[in-house]
C-alpha cells in the first residue's frame, strides 16, 4: 500500500491553502465586502420581513425569524460563492497566463477550482460569521436548536461553495473558444442570483419559475445550504438536499473536465 | 538522444481582419514547415525578429499550442497527449508571465511548486537552499511576489522553473528589462546549472549578450522558417558580428583610418569621438585601443556589441 502523502506535500491541498492565504492579503477589500453585505442585508431583511408580516406572519413556510435567517445566511455566503460569473480562469485565458497552468504536472481544473474554494472558505471568516452575528443581533434571526442542522448544514455549505466554483470554472472554459468571455459572465449573472435565492427564497416563485430554477445548479449554491443551515429543512429533506447538491457537483465537474479537454486544443495563448 | 525533434512543424493562425471584408478569414503562417533537432546537453539560442515565429514554436514544443500540421516530440514525449509527464521534465520561463503566487511570499511559491513536482521535504529544502544561494534571493524570500522588483522577480521565476531539476529548460526572453548586473548574475547561474546538471537549454532573446555567453548553437528563424542553424562563430562569420569601440579623445584628431585590424566607422564632434569596428575573432579590444593610443590620447571609451536586430537583419538579407 502506498503511504498517505502528508497534506503539505499534496499539490491540491496546497492550492486550497494558497487560495485561502492569498485572499487574506486584502483585509480592507474584505471589510468593504462585509459592509456592503450588511447594508444590503438590512434592506433585504426589512423588505422580506414586511412581506412575511403582510401575509399574516407566514409566507411559503417562512416565519419572521426563519426569513431573517434566510436573509443573513445568504448575505454571509456572498463572500464564499461566486454568483457574478467572472473567474481567474477567464482573465488568465484572455491574458495568456493560462499557459503557465498547463505547464504544471497537475489537473488545471482541480488547481483552479481548489484555489477558488480556498478563497471561498476564507470568506466565511471575515464575511460569513459576522453576517450571522449581525443577523442574530439586529435582524431577529433565529438559530436552529437541532445540532444535526449544523452538521448537515456545514456539509451542504461546503458542497454549495464547491458547486459554485466548479460551475464558474466550467463557464470560464468558454474563453478557450471566445477569448473574451465577459458576455458569458454577464449572462450567467443574470440568472445565478435569482435562481440561487439571492433576492427572495425560490419557494416564492410561481411554479413554472421554480421548476426552471430547480433545473439549474444555482439553488444548490445558496438556497439549499441556507435551507439546511437554518434548520428550515431537516431530516430526510435535508439529506435529499445534500443528494441533489452532490449530483450537481458531479455534473459541473464533468462538464468542466470535458470543456477543458476540448478547449485546450483550441487554445491560442495570447500575447507572445 | 534528441531532446527536441520537429518535422514539418507548421502553425497557421486564422482570424477575421480588423478592417476590410470581415467575412473573409485572414491567414497567417507563423511557423512554416520547421524541421528542428536539439540534442541533450546543447544550449541553443533561438532568435529572430518580432513575429518571426519564435514563441509560436516554443508553445508547440511544450504542448500549449496545437500544430496545424507536422509532428513534434519533446523529451521523446507527445507534448499535448503527455502534458503532465512532460511538465515534470521541462522548466519553462516566459519572461512576461509569472508562475509564482502573486499574494504569497516567494518562499511559499517555491514550496507549492515543490509539492506540485513531488519533491520530498528533504529534497525541497536542499534544492531551495541551493537556488537561494546561487541566485542571491535570501533577502526577499519572505516578500510577497507582488512587491518584488523586476530583477528579483526574474531570478525567482528562473529558480521556480529549475526547482525540479528539469532536463530541458526553455527560456522565453529571460533577461528582458533587466539591468546589466541582474543579467550577468542570471547568465552565470545558467552556465553553472548546465555545467553541473547537463541541462539542455533553449532560449529566445533580443539580447546578443545572452546568445554569446549562453549558447553554443544559434537558430535564426524568419517568417516561420529556419534562416540559419549553426555555431555562434559561424553566425559571426556569416554576418560579421563586429564590435564597435567608441573612443573619446583629448583633442580633435583626423579620422583614425589606419588602425590595424579595425575599420573606422564614423567621427563625431569634429573628431573628438570616433567609432572603430573590429572583429573579435581576429584582434582584441586591447590591441585596437593600444593602436589608437599611439595616435591620440584616449579620455574615455566604450565597446558596443551588435544588436541582435542587426544580426538578424543581416541573416535575413543574406538568405532571402
Amino acid at each position: 500500500m502506498r503511504p498517505l502523502t502528508p497534506p503539505a506535500r499534496n499539490p491540491y491541498w496546497r492550492f486550497l491553502v494558497a487560495g485561502f492565504r492569498g485572499q487574506s492579503a486584502y483585509p480592507l477589500a474584505t471589510l468593504a465586502g462585509l459592509v456592503a453585505n450588511a447594508t444590503f442585508g438590512v434592506l433585504k431583511g426589512s423588505i422580506m420581513g414586511a412581506a412575511v408580516e403582510s401575509s399574516g406572519g407566514e409566507l411559503a413556510g417562512y416565519t419572521a425569524g426563519s426569513m431573517a435567517a434566510f436573509v443573513w445566511l445568504g448575505q454571509g455566503l456572498l463572500g464564499s460563492v461566486n454568483l457574478w460569473g467572472g473567474s481567474d480562469l477567464q482573465t488568465r485565458i484572455k491574458s495568456g497566463d493560462v499557459a503557465v497552468d498547463f505547464l504544471r504536472p497537475v489537473s488545471v481544473q482541480a488547481s483552479h477550482v481548489l484555489t477558488d474554494v480556498g478563497k471561498g472558505l476564507f470568506g466565511l471568516l471575515p464575511r460569513g460569521l459576522p453576517s450571522v452575528l449581525i443577523g442574530v443581533a439586529i435582524g431577529g434571526m433565529v438559530l436552529p436548536s437541532d445540532p444535526s442542522a449544523y452538521a448537515l448544514g456545514l456539509i451542504s455549505l461546503l458542497l454549495g461553495i464547491a458547486i459554485s466554483h466548479a460551475c464558474i470554472y466550467a463557464v470560464g472554459t468558454a474563453g478557450f473558444w471566445l477569448v473574451e468571455s465577459r458576455g458569458v459572465a454577464v449572462f450567467y449573472m443574470s440568472f445565478s442570483g435569482l435562481f440561487a435565492g439571492l433576492y427572495t427564497p425560490i419557494y416564492l416563485f410561481p411554479d413554472w419559475l421554480l421548476t426552471l430554477a430547480l433545473l439549474t445548479p444555482f439553488p444548490s449554491m445558496m438556497q439549499l445550504p441556507v435551507d439546511v443551515l437554518s434548520g428550515q429543512v431537516t431530516g430526510a429533506g435535508a439529506w435529499q438536499h445534500l443528494g441533489v447538491q452532490a449530483l450537481w457537483l458531479a455534473i459541473v465537474l464533468a462538464v468542466g473536465h470535458l470543456t477543458t479537454r476540448a478547449g485546450r486544443r483550441r487554445l491560442e495563448v495570447q500575447g507572445g | 538522444m534528441n531532446v527536441i525533434e520537429t518535422e514539418g512543424l507548421t502553425r497557421v493562425f486564422t482570424g477575421r481582419p480588423e478592417r476590410g471584408n470581415r467575412l473573409r478569414r485572414s491567414r497567417h503562417v507563423a511557423v512554416d514547415d520547421l524541421d528542428l533537432t536539439v540534442e541533450a546537453g546543447e544550449s541553443v539560442g533561438y532568435i529572430g525578429a518580432n513575429g518571426a515565429g519564435k514563441s509560436t514554436t516554443i508553445k508547440m514544443l511544450v504542448g500549449i499550442l496545437v500544430p496545424t500540421s507536422g509532428t513534434v516530440t519533446t523529451m521523446g514525449l507527445h507534448p499535448l497527449k503527455q502534458r503532465r509527464v512532460l511538465a515534470r521534465r521541462i522548466g519553462v520561463v516566459f519572461g512576461q508571465r509569472s508562475q509564482l503566487w502573486w499574494d504569497l511570499p516567494v518562499r511559499e511559491s517555491f514550496s507549492i511548486l515543490a509539492a506540485i513536482h513531488s519533491l520530498t521535504a528533504a529534497d525541497e529544502r536542499a534544492r531551495t537552499a541551493e537556488l537561494v544561494e546561487m541566485l542571491e534571493m535570501g533577502e526577499f524570500l519572505a516578500t510577497p511576489v507582488r512587491q518584488l522588483s523586476l530583477g528579483q522577480r526574474m531570478r525567482a521565476e528562473v529558480a521556480a522553473a529549475l526547482l525540479h531539476r528539469p532536463d530541458l529548460v526553455i527560456l522565453d526572453e529571460p533577461t528582458i528589462g533587466l539591468d546589466v548586473l541582474s543579467k550577468q548574475r542570471l547568465r552565470e547561474f545558467l552556465v553553472a546549472q548546465r555545467r553541473e546538471h547537463g541541462t539542455t537549454l533553449l532560449l529566445t532573446t533580443h539580447d546578443m549578450g545572452d546568445v554569446e555567453r549562453l549558447c553554443d548553437r544559434v537558430l535564426v528563424v524568419d517568417h516561420g522558417r529556419l534562416a540559419f542553424d549553426g555555431t555562434l562563430d559561424g553566425l559571426a562569420r556569416t554576418v560579421g558580428a563586429r564590435r564597435e569601440l567608441v573612443v573619446d579623445l583629448a583633442a580633435a584628431s583626423p579620422d583614425l583610418v589606419d588602425v590595424d585590424g579595425a575599420e573606422h566607422v564614423r567621427s563625431d564632434s569634429g573628431g573628438l569621438r570616433q567609432r572603430l569596428a573590429f572583429d573579435p575573432q581576429r584582434t582584441t579590444a586591447a590591441r585596437v585601443l593600444a593602436a589608437i593610443s599611439e595616435r591620440a590620447e584616449v579620455l574615455d571609451l566604450s565597446i558596443e556589441e551588435p544588436d541582435i536586430e542587426d544580426v538578424v537583419r543581416e541573416i535575413y538579407r543574406a538568405t532571402r
